[in-house]
């Protein structure tokens, strides 16, 4: 499932901020499609095109303005009447504006220059190919009304229904149980009905004949006795000893984080590079766990998850948002003004992939001398919602790779002579990691 | 002629009678190993109540328990940087130029730093005549994580703010009235401070800045302005020295700065059949005479007799006083020898008396030597003895009104404290220190001053060769250096280092780029380096007149004391740290403790005695040593080989009792005996009750009576004599026949091929090698090697993965003795000649010879390990792999060069060991890349795997070969002499390859068979008949 961050503007998030949704998706799309109906036929009164707005709008200002929140520049929803009203600004300003604010601001218009001063001085881009027609589309797109908050019901019928069937399996379930018992104590009440027809008319019932119990009869043969309880031994020697030897391998670890960060939407839904964020997988031995400023340099312009993501978050119970404000806690970033306040408070991650002290492992050997994917030793990192180690890291399992993976020679000199003599040497074509030497006790232990 | 030569390393070796050198040459150990004490006899066991039984039940239940205990994992945080600073990228370390100028060591090195800490010190090869890192300056990064450092400033003893600091000592400053300001420094060297010190004096006025340094060399100073009108040292090129003459001057160690022994060690690799020629005459051994090819023993009073001499020989003016036939006949065979070498020649000299100083530079002068420099001088000792002198009666006058004290320590360093700390008493002091040591715990104000490594500074090393120092790490605690407080003083905002860049712009730079000197580390200017000196008698001829002073001021009677500074420990600021402590000195070999070095006979005398007891432990004499009524008591004795009869030695540097720890309070302090500033001293030396154990690492590992271990041979034999003289390959005999050990018949193994991608080899240049240490320092901080402690020491537990043998030789074998007799001619060479044969330790050669992992390619090791924890590597590195070893010890015993190192206890957070690893400051200073080894672990060099695997990953991320010079290890990269050369032999351009085909190349043991990686050159002497 790939969702890109378009749907933002499909339905504005703001005001779903506090609602709990179930298995909304279908019903958000329809309530999104007849709001968006509504909305256009609304519309048709002005002169723009909100259509053609909105893509104009997510094409050269969405870089810096949102509809609803103060980002670079400020909020836009209703701009043109806002401006009207409160400062008798019409849209032939509006327009100078756009197109050059730069010099409206040198011209010495007040309003001008005070939100000039507002963002700190920071000037919008001029745009001075924006036709009279787009700037009005834009603005029609601005005007629009916020989607209304999509109250959802406490118990609307289609979010009702997952509950109904797990409620009425469950009294089926009791239902069926009831019976069960029911007919249990019906047989019970028969036979001790017959039971007492049978000594109210004298009647004998047969005993059956005393036969040795299994077990006597089994504890008596002494060999079957041997063979049991050799494979009992052998089998409890075979789980004791998977037992212990899984001891120290946290194959499957997955502790939970301080901050609920989900590898998925990044690294599967977005498909941001590993390398983008573990950049120094590429130089050093460690792979590095990102510093928050780089969590920034996007989460700077996304502090809440699209709908659908959110809804997703809902069935790991998380809230996705809340996380992203976990960040910027932690980094000190101050929404409201879009500044860093300075005070951080550094995450403390549980760290999962932990090699003892006296193994050496480095990164960047693998990742870009041998141009190894990230995911073969850290598994479907892309659809892990919390990251948990893949790989046993044991030594068998590095010797094992060691020995079947060829070294990637191709186009390094450094390879070169060595690979030809030691091909030459061993007679074969492809010369793996462990006839380099990758099995060589101390290129891993000092 | 090399392998028949007698080798020892302890006096105790040359006692025929004695049995544990017996023992040791037969057994591991001295004693049967008291198995009984811990097995318990046949009866106690008996008695016991544990049985057998209930033993193993505990076992089990133990092993049972830990096993279940171990299940669970522990959790482990992992803290990202909020915002990651470009320049650093986790584990990649971050190399930065820096100085070091403590007043003592200057030298312009490399930090290393990973994650923002430094955590060791390299040579910066782009300052070419800043000296190289010695021992000392290599072990100075553990200063920085010094957990007894003063936190911030104090008032007595109660923490103040640095505002507080400021307004209090202002206000103090200015009502001094008029009394003075004094400034009692270190010597800076540094153009910007001294910039700063008289924008001071121009604020405050009635200002004095009075430079001291610990170890004085004001003599030479004084000789020097006087003859050339600057207060400065005339520095010296051994690089252009064929014929060196020393009077006790100590170059090769901390004389006049120290950092002459990278170019003497240049001219002491023979090449077309020359090499230099060095002679030096002095009293205690010290590591220039170990390293002469003819070493004469003298008193100091002879020795100043013999520079006089020396000068009237050289010159043919005429000198008074009389030496004795035998020294004058050497002072005499010198003159001539500098004679013939004319310009090549050069004579340098210790000895702490103006004339002596004015001699030598007339010397120097009349044989217009090559190697004496006399405009770009040396800056780096400035201190002034008179003046610090007139500070004390000053301060003890009520004259001085406020006392700023930097980089520091005269309550311990000044002979007269006593006096001090009176005059400390009328005054308002403060002192910029790092510890609360024994000056500043007694001043009215600590200033927490920052290690060099957290500093910005500048300094002048020698005339017109500059040297940036830069921070490495933010400040660790709240610490302000001087420079910053003087401009807070002098209410200046500039940050100092902008101050710097200033002064530089300004005056130093001459538009070449500040930021390219600060990356450099070095800035070498071209143009002001030859004006500042002006000649003021260079025409006047030399009238002899300092020579005949110095030949009368010579006077001999009773016993003299040569106060000396260890190469570990120099004059003691760094008795804190405890890679120096366990440092063992290349002379005596003796480890944490400062000592009484006396001739046998002198002992003999004096009823005094060295023993070594059973556990190879040294034991001494306890004496008082009395100068001019100034007692200094219970000084352990410790009989010194070389040392001139009648005289005897001690160190400074010890004997610190304040702002260190416990362990580290050893020795005694020798500051009170150096009176007038003068290292010769009149002494008396009385006998005192009880013995001194040394830790003393001599006897530990014995030759096994494998002498061969060292090959040596003279100049001469080298030159006119074939390779199978003077350097042959041992040989067995196969089928009869004499089989060179090399050739595989012989061989007991199948050789490897290694004859496919790198194969390291480590070259030890026996000429070369000075002895100085600074490779294994750099190795303790390369590889998280641990300080073990005193005691451990003593019980051979030490821990260094390199060790620098010190071996004697007396003048030849006994084949040579005979030799000898048989060619005495007349009877005046006679008598001296059998003297010396009779008591070969009076004055032995010295060799040095670094020993480390030789990583054999038929490792003894190996095959004994019953775990496979150590291993062969293609590249021929031995593997050691900790985590496999359980401590057997099987390696160590077959090992015949005897460099294993068992890990006896846990040395790291182990408060029994609380020396650097047992505190989280401490432990910063440990190289992430290597594991720190828990108890029961064997270790042994590993050929720097760390550093040459990572040289293999750069090249291979780089897609490139290898170049040569890339792959080092941490000694052959700390080594400023050249002695220890790196590299892969398979690249048969690279420098090893060929030092390997080089005649002088041997192995050690080469009849064992080992085939070891590591290959030494042949010692060659140039010593004459």
């Amino acid at each position: 499932m790939k969702k890109s961050y378009q749907i933002l503007e499909d339905n504005s998030i703001t005001h779903m901020k506090h609602v709990i949704y179930r298995n909304l998706t279908s019903s958000i799309l329809r309530l999104g499609f007849i709001l968006l109906l509504t909305f256009s036929t609304t519309i048709l009164a002005q002169d723009g095109d909100p259509a053609n707005g909105k893509s104009l709008f997510n094409a050269q200002c969405a870089a810096c303005h949102k509809l609803d929140r103060k980002m670079t520049g400020p909020a836009l929803r209703n701009v043109e009447a806002r401006l009207y009203e409160e400062e008798g600004l019409d849209r032939e300003w509006l327009n100078k504006w756009i197109r050059n604010s730069s010099a409206l601001i040198k011209a010495g218009d007040p309003y001008a220059v005070k939100i000039w001063n507002e963002y700190n001085q920071t000037a919008m881009n001029a745009f001075p190919t924006l036709s009279d027609q787009d700037i009005s589309d834009i603005l029609a797109y601005t005007a629009e009304p916020p989607p209304a908050p999509v109250v959802v019901d406490e118990n609307p019928i289609g979010g009702g229904a997952g509950t109904t069937d797990s409620t009425s399996n469950s009294i089926i379930l009791g239902a069926l149980a009831l019976l069960f018992g029911l007919l249990a104590l019906a047989l019970v009440l028969v036979n001790r009905t017959l039971k007492r027809f049978a000594d109210a008319k004298g009647i004998e019932v047969p005993v059956e004949e005393q036969r040795i119990p299994i077990w006597k009869a089994f504890v008596k043969n002494q060999f079957l006795v041997l063979v049991t309880s050799i494979v009992l031994l052998l089998a409890s020697g075979y789980f004791v000893y998977g037992y212990l030897m899984q001891v120290g391998v946290d194959q499957g670890y997955e502790p939970v984080q301080p901050i609920h960060y989900s590898h998925r939407i990044h690294a599967g839904d977005n498909k941001i590079d590993c390398k983008y964020c573990h950049s120094s997988a590429r130089v050093s031995k460690h792979s590095g766990i990102p510093s928050l400023n780089v969590c920034m340099n996007c989460h700077k312009n996304i502090a809440q998850v699209a709908p659908e993501t959110y809804a997703e978050g809902q069935e790991y119970g998380v809230d996705y948002n809340a996380e992203i404000q976990k960040l910027y806690k932690a980094v000190g970033w101050d929404e409201e003004a879009q500044a860093y306040t300075g005070e951080t408070s550094p995450v403390k991650w549980i760290r999962i992939h932990n090699l003892p002290d006296f193994a050496y492992f480095n990164h960047s050997q693998h990742v870009s001398v041998a141009g190894l994917e990230c995911q073969t030793c850290h598994g479907p990192v892309e659809e892990m919602e919390i990251m948990y180690q893949y790989s046993s890291l044991t030594m068998g399992w590095c010797i094992n790779c060691h020995r079947e993976t060829n070294v990637k020679v191709k186009d390094n000199a450094y390879y070169t002579k060595i690979h030809e003599q030691l091909s030459k040497k061993y007679g074969v074509e492809q010369l793996t990691a462990a006839q380099m030497g990758g099995l060589e006790c101390g290129k891993c232990h000092y | 002629m090399s392998s028949n030569k007698k080798y020892w390393k302890s006096v105790e070796e040359l006692n025929e009678n004695s049995s544990i050198v017996e023992t040791l040459q037969q057994n591991e150990f001295v004693e049967q190993i008291p198995t009984d004490e811990f097995l318990g006899d046949k009866e106690t066991l008996e008695s016991s109540s544990t049985s057998r039984r209930d033993f193993l039940k505990y076992v089990g239940f133990s092993t049972a328990a830990a096993s279940l205990a171990a299940c669970e994992g522990p959790v482990v945080k992992s803290i990202p940087y909020v915002v990651q600073p470009k320049e650093i990228v986790p584990g990649v370390a971050n190399y930065y130029a820096t100085t070091i100028a403590d007043g003592y060591d200057f030298a312009s090195v490399l930090v290393k730093t990973r994650e923002g800490r430094p955590i060791k010190i390299e040579n910066n090869d782009l300052a070419k005549t800043n000296g190289h890192a010695n021992a000392r300056v290599n072990a100075s990064i553990l200063g920085l994580y010094d957990s007894l450092r003063v936190k911030g400033p104090m008032k007595g003893d109660t923490p103040i703010s640095w505002d507080t600091f400021n307004t209090e000592t202002k206000e103090v400053f200015s009502k001094v009235g008029d009394k003075e300001i004094v400034f009692l420094t270190q010597t800076f060297a540094s153009p910007s401070t001294s910039k700063l010190v008289g924008e001071f004096s121009e604020t405050y006025g009635n200002v004095r800045h009075v430079s001291y340094d610990a170890i004085s060399e004001s003599a030479a100073l004084d000789a020097f302005q006087a003859k050339y009108g600057k207060r400065a040292l005339a520095n010296y090129d051994f690089s252009k020295a064929m014929t060196i003459v020393s009077v006790g001057a100590d170059f090769l160690g901390d004389w006049q700065g120290g950092g002459f022994d990278t170019a003497y060690a240049k001219m002491r690799i023979p090449e077309n059949g020359k090499m230099s020629r060095h002679i030096q005459f002095e009293s205690n051994m010290s590591l220039t005479g170990a390293n002469a090819d003819k070493r004469v023993p003298m008193k100091p009073s002879e020795q100043r007799l013999a520079l006089a001499k020396l000068y009237s020989y050289v010159t043919g003016a005429s000198v008074g006083g009389n030496l004795p036939e035998n020294l004058d006949k050497a002072v005499r065979a010198a003159a001539s020898e500098l004679k013939k070498a004319g310009s090549n020649g050069v004579v340098v000299t210790g000895i702490q008396d103006v004339n002596a100083q004015t001699v030598v530079l007339e010397i120097n002068e009349a044989l217009s030597s090559k190697a004496f420099d006399t405009k770009t001088t040396i800056n780096t000792k400035q201190g002034n003895d008179k003046a610090v002198m007139q500070l004390v009666a000053d301060m003890k006058a009520g004259k001085v009104g406020a006392l700023v004290m930097v980089g520091v320590n005269p309550m311990y360093t000044l002979p007269n404290a006593t006096d001090f700390a009176e005059g400390l008493k009328k005054t308002t002091s403060i002192a910029f220190s790092m510890k609360k040591d024994e000056t500043s715990s007694n001043c009215n104000y600590i200033a927490a001053a920052p290690h060099y490594l957290e500093s910005w500074g500048d300094v002048e090393i020698k005339t017109g060769h500059y040297a940036l120092m830069q921070p490495t790490i933010r400040p660790l605690f709240d610490t302000k250096q001087f420079q910053d407080v003087l401009l807070t003083w002098t209410d200046n905002t500039t940050a100092y280092n902008d101050y710097i860049k200033a002064t530089w712009k300004e005056s130093i730079l001459n538009g070449a780029s500040y930021n390219q000197a600060l990356h450099d580390g070095v800035f070498v200017s071209t143009s002001n380096t030859t004006e500042e000196v002006s000649a003021v008698e260079e025409i006047e001829a030399p009238s002899g007149n300092a020579a005949r002073a110095l030949a009368s001021s010579s006077k001999s009677s009773g016993m003299e004391l040569s106060l000396y500074t260890k190469t570990g420990m120099g004059d003691g600021q760094q008795a804190n740290n405890p890679w120096l402590q366990e440092f063992p000195d290349p002379i005596t070999r003796t480890s944490w403790d400062n000592y009484l070095t006396i001739s046998q006979a002198d002992a003999d005398a004096a009823g005094l005695v060295n023993k070594n007891v059973a556990n190879g432990g040294l034991n001494g004499s306890l004496v008082d040593v009395t100068v001019n009524g100034v007692t200094v008591k219970n000084v352990p004795v410790l009989i010194q080989p070389g040392q001139a009869k009648g005289s005897v030695g001690l160190s400074f540097g010890y004997g610190r009792t304040m702002g260190l720890k416990g362990d580290m309070q050893t020795g005694v302090n020798a500051y009170p005996l150096y009176q007038n500033f003068n290292p010769v001293q009149e002494v008396s030396i009385t006998k005192a009750a009880g013995e001194h154990e040394f830790a003393c690492v001599q006897l530990h590992n014995t030759l096994m009576g494998r002498g061969d271990i060292i090959k040596e041979t003279t100049l001469e034999i080298f030159n006119t004599k074939d390779k199978k003289y003077w350097n042959s390959i041992p040989e067995v005999s196969l089928n009869h026949i004499e089989t060179p050990v090399t050739s595989p018949e012989v061989d007991l193994w199948d050789e490897f091929d290694r004859s496919i991608g790198h194969h390291f080899n480590l070259s030890i240049d026996l000429n070369a090698c000075t002895g100085c240490g600074a490779c294994v320092i750099a190795c303790h901080a390369e590889n998280n090697v641990p300080v073990v402690g005193k005691t451990e020491m003593r019980r051979s537990r030490d821990m260094h993965w390199l060790r620098i043998d010190r071996y004697y030789s007396s003048e030849d074998s006994f084949d040579g003795d005979l030799e000898k007799k048989e060619n005495i001619s007349g009877l005046g060479s006679s008598l001296s000649e059998f003297g010396e044969m009779e008591s070969p330790n009076e004055n032995p050669q010295v060799v040095f010879q670094p020993v480390m992992c030789q990583h054999c390619n038929h490792a003894p090791c190996e095959t004994v390990c019953p775990v496979a924890a150590t291993a062969h590597g293609r590249q021929g590195q031995n593997h050691m792999a900790y985590n496999r070893c359980v401590g057997t010890r099987y390696c160590a015993n077959n090992c015949p060069y005897k460099v294993r190192r068992f890990n006896w206890f846990l040395y790291n957070q182990n408060d029994e060991f609380d020396y650097f690893m047992n505190d989280d400051l401490g432990r910063m200073v440990l190289n992430p890349d290597v594991t720190v080894r828990s108890r029961g672990v064997m270790e042994k060099c590993s050929f720097c795997i760390q550093k040459t695997q990572k040289t293999i990953l750069d090249a291979k991320r780089d897609g490139r070969e290898v170049k040569d010079g890339e792959f080092q290890t941490a000694c052959s990269a700390a080594c400023g002499n050249g002695a220890m050369v790196f590299g892969d032999v398979n690249d048969k351009e690279s420098k090893v390859a060929k030092l390997k085909e080089d005649d002088r190349m041997y192995h050690l043991l080469e009849y064992v068979g080992t085939k070891p990686n590591v290959f030494y050159h042949t010692k060659v002497r140039n010593t004459k008949a």
